[in-house]
């Protein structure tokens, strides 16, 4: 369940209702989505992003010890 | 001073109105004004009921409608789409088109900009074709029962393969070839609808074209083909389940062949789509015997448009009426049709 | 980093898979609970990969799928209302109630839109004040943020014209039950990595200590799931039964605080129907009295009756992975994917489904 992709935070600005909004890419489409949860991510940050919000900022170096421990390039 | 006594001049309409289908003469000027002037063919001159046409030789015929939303998208509108499918169509049946009738249904309030726009490029479309328009109708209906524009279009083509193709024709053994990269169309349009709220950065075109020269380039090249296809709507999948049944044969697909550009597999991730059902409406998918692979897909790749060709699977006398997809890791599934259309997944 | 390639590497697929069978010296069974999971499981045909002895069950873990025949009703019935728009996910849309699905309503004459976010559902409301928005919010923990944030808009904007029809379910008390199944023999759980991004970890030791299970929380590409079962197989050999997180770059120990309160503050836990499984004990969420104006089930006065599911679909031993999809008399005979008799049928991330679209050719065997 629950698709969700990671995405890269190009910008925040406030959203309606005054919430954190970003824009997102996630490679060659963009999309707005709400930052009220991932109150730390900045710009360069990826984000993984569920139904119009970021639910957790990803951790490359948690990635990189994945990668590294199954023998993956990285 | 042509019409003292229209009440309401045609030139004051900018939207379609029903006296636009109403049979009197705000019709015949919208037929005479915007139809006639871009189409401008002599049986359609004649403005009779009908054409009259010199057959000689095998005659491919087509039917088809369409409706499309919205109805101007990145690489074309509904009225090139129209001509490329209704050419496709015939192309499949390996026929070059000569001739096509149209019918329009108009709903009230279209911008009359708007149709000449798409009856512009429904013109040009034919012309880069050959193809002559050689008789149509106007309906209009009431604002909300139509989706601006419906198209109703019947295609007509001279045979010009040696022998007939058909999934009948497909055989164990044979390469399964496509025209270039998928999904294309069915992702440009998708992206442009309301309310889905994405925007792009990349680059997305419609692959909306006439397959003619594709089909051209295969028979200078003098490749056996058995089979065409053009995978619309439910995309590759659906037009390879399609033949497997048909020819009961298994189609063999290797996944990690399958041309699919990096931005439409994006967009994909994104709306939770799998690219291999979405539609194309400028791509064939080409059945040829093995030894003739090679040449046709060198000739497909010299062919503007088709750079992108590529070898996608194999017939199987395995699992009939089945396609098998092999995963980049070794692994096949069953690649099945769909209940329906595909739709923004959230799991 | 890419992000998702690294995870779909071939080669290190098949090492985790070499390892997994060097590992493995009994057989043993391990549930996914995730329809993201059992989608790339088939789609990359996974346990083509696995030793024998290992078997896969596919979990309800399909949130569109157990959502209740009663509540689809409900949302069917309001969409027929005139003057109300029903919003939902595309893949809501296609699941049968007990007369119908959300597409069906639409040709009856309601008005259904697909939305990408809850917050798309929101801003149509606040656009359009000529109609009432209902947001048809359904989903895991996952979702339920994304769902009371768009109560907390609504809010924030004042909006007379949106509410929300909800059915959110809670998976961690859902393993629990189906560990509990004294019929069932769940050895070890892959747990699902884009809940626990929510939740976080504090669920789980629990489980895993009473039912001496292994639970390992996984991501989604086929270098994750086989790098899960790895691990949990792993644990299994070793006697172990801990909480374990493959999916650490997503998920944090404490998940995501911030989401958690806002889901606190429009939801409290309950006892709730999943379809499939029954009533699971707090397996879901309900929307406090205290956003009554926002809960479509009190604006619109609605009765949700609960309904039976037909008696030949055996959803619930498959869910408990007592019966595998093929094993069941109705598989593609009196149940696929264009008739299901029951939710995990329904979309492709449901069990049956999975297993319908990806691997029909087991049919073939059997016949």
């Amino acid at each position: 369940m629950c698709l969700a992709i990671p995405g890269l935070v190009l910008e925040r600005f406030d959203g309606p209702g005054g919430l954190p909004f970003g824009n997102v890419r996630f490679g060659a489409v963009r999309r707005e989505v709400c930052l009220a949860y991932v109150p730390e991510a900045g710009v360069g940050d990826y984000v993984i992003v569920h139904v119009g919000f970021a639910i957790q900022r990803l951790d490359e170096a948690a990635a990189r010890e994945t990668l590294r421990l199954i023998g993956a390039g990285a | 001073m042509a019409d003292a006594s229209c009440p309401v001049p045609f030139s004051t309409y900018e939207r379609v109105v029903l006296a636009h289908g109403g049979g009197g003469r705000v019709m015949h000027r919208l037929i005479d004004e915007l139809f006639l002037a871009a189409f401008g063919a002599d049986p359609l001159r004649a403005q009779h009921d009908g054409a009259v046409i010199e057959v000689s030789g095998l005659l491919a015929v087509t039917t088809d409608a369409f409706t499309v939303r919205p109805l101007v998208f990145p690489g074309g509108d509904i009225g090139s789409l129209a001509v490329h499918g209704t050419v496709n169509d015939l192309v499949c049946c390996g026929a070059t088109p000569t001739q096509m009738t149209v019918s329009f249904i108009l709903e009230e309030g279209l911008a009359l900009e708007r149709l000449r726009a798409i009856v512009g490029s429904m013109a040009a479309a034919a012309r880069e074709v050959g193809l002559t328009i050689v008789a149509g109708d106007t309906k209009v209906v009431e604002r909300g029962k139509g989706d601006g524009v419906f198209i109703s279009a019947t295609g007509l083509g001279r045979v010009i393969t040696p022998g007939p193709l058909s999934p009948s024709r497909v055989r164990p053994g044979d390469a399964v070839l496509v025209t270039g990269p998928v999904g294309d169309h069915g992702v440009a349009v998708m992206l442009e609808r309301e309310g889905l709220s994405v925007d792009t950065v990349g680059d997305f075109v419609s692959d909306a074209a006439s397959c003619l020269p594709q089909l051209r380039a295969l028979l200078d090249a003098g490749v056996d083909l058995r089979c065409l296809r053009d995978p619309t709507r439910g995309g590759l999948a659906t037009v390879l389940n399609e033949i497997a049944r048909a020819a009961e044969v298994g189609v063999h697909l290797d996944d990690a062949a399958v041309p699919v550009r990096a931005e439409v597999r994006d967009a994909c991730e994104l709306l939770g789509l799998d690219p291999l059902y979405v539609a194309c409406e400028g791509r064939l998918v080409v059945f040829v015997p093995e030894p003739d692979a090679p040449a046709a897909l060198a000739a497909l790749r010299a062919t503007p448009g088709s750079e992108g060709a590529a070898r996608v699977g194999a017939v199987t006398r395995e699992h009939a009426g089945l396609v098998m997809a092999a995963s980049s890791f070794g692994t096949t599934r069953v690649l099945d049709l769909l209940s329906g259309e595909q739709l923004p997944r959230i799991c | 980093m890419r992000w998702v390639d690294e995870f779909r590497d071939p080669a290190a697929a098949r090492r985790l898979a070499d390892g997994i069978a060097t590992a493995m010296t009994r057989p043993w069974t391990v549930m996914e609970i995730c329809g993201g999971q059992t989608h790339t499981i088939a789609r990359y045909g996974i346990e083509d990969l696995l030793p024998e002895g290992l078997t896969l069950l596919h979990g309800p873990g399909c949130p569109v799928c157990v959502t209740p025949l009663e509540i689809i009703e409900a949302a069917r019935a309001l969409a027929l209302r005139k003057g109300v728009v029903v919003c939902s996910f595309g893949d809501m849309l296609r699941v049968p109630g007990a007369r119908g699905d959300l597409l069906d309503a639409r040709s009856r004459g309601g008005d259904v839109r697909v939305v990408l976010s809850p917050l798309d559902a929101v801003q149509l409301a606040a656009r359009d004040p000529s109609q009432h928005y209902v947001l048809f919010g359904v989903g895991f923990e996952t979702t339920a943020p994304a769902t009371a944030m768009a109560a907390e808009l609504a809010r924030r904007l004042d909006l007379d014209n949106f509410s929300l029809l909800t059915s959110h379910v809670r998976v961690p008390p859902a393993m629990a039950q189906l560990l509990s199944d004294p019929e069932g023999h769940i050895d070890g759980f892959l747990a699902a990595g884009h809940v626990c991004a929510v939740e976080g970890l504090a669920d789980y030791p629990a489980i895993a200590a009473r039912f001496g299970a292994p639970i390992v929380i996984t991501g989604f590409e086929p270098v994750d799931i086989l790098d899960g079962l790895l691990r949990c197989v792993l644990q299994l050999e070793a006697g172990r039964h801990e909480v374990e997180n493959q999916y650490a770059r997503a998920v944090r120990a404490d998940g995501n605080p911030a989401a958690r309160a806002t889901v606190d503050a429009v939801f409290e836990v309950v006892d709730a129907p999943w379809r499939g499984l029954g009533v699971v004990k707090e397996g879901g969420l309900a929307m406090r009295s205290s956003w009554a104006r926002f809960d479509a089930r009190r604006r619109f006065d609605l009765t949700v009756a609960p309904a039976d599911e037909p008696t030949t679909c055996r959803s619930g031993l498959v869910l408990t992975g007592r019966l595998l999809p093929t094993q069941c008399p109705e598989f593609g005979r009196g149940c696929d994917p264009d008739r299901p008799l029951g939710a995990p049928m329904v979309s492709t991330e449901g069990a049956c489904a999975a297993y319908y679209q990806f691997r029909r050719s087991a049919i073939e065997e059997r016949a």
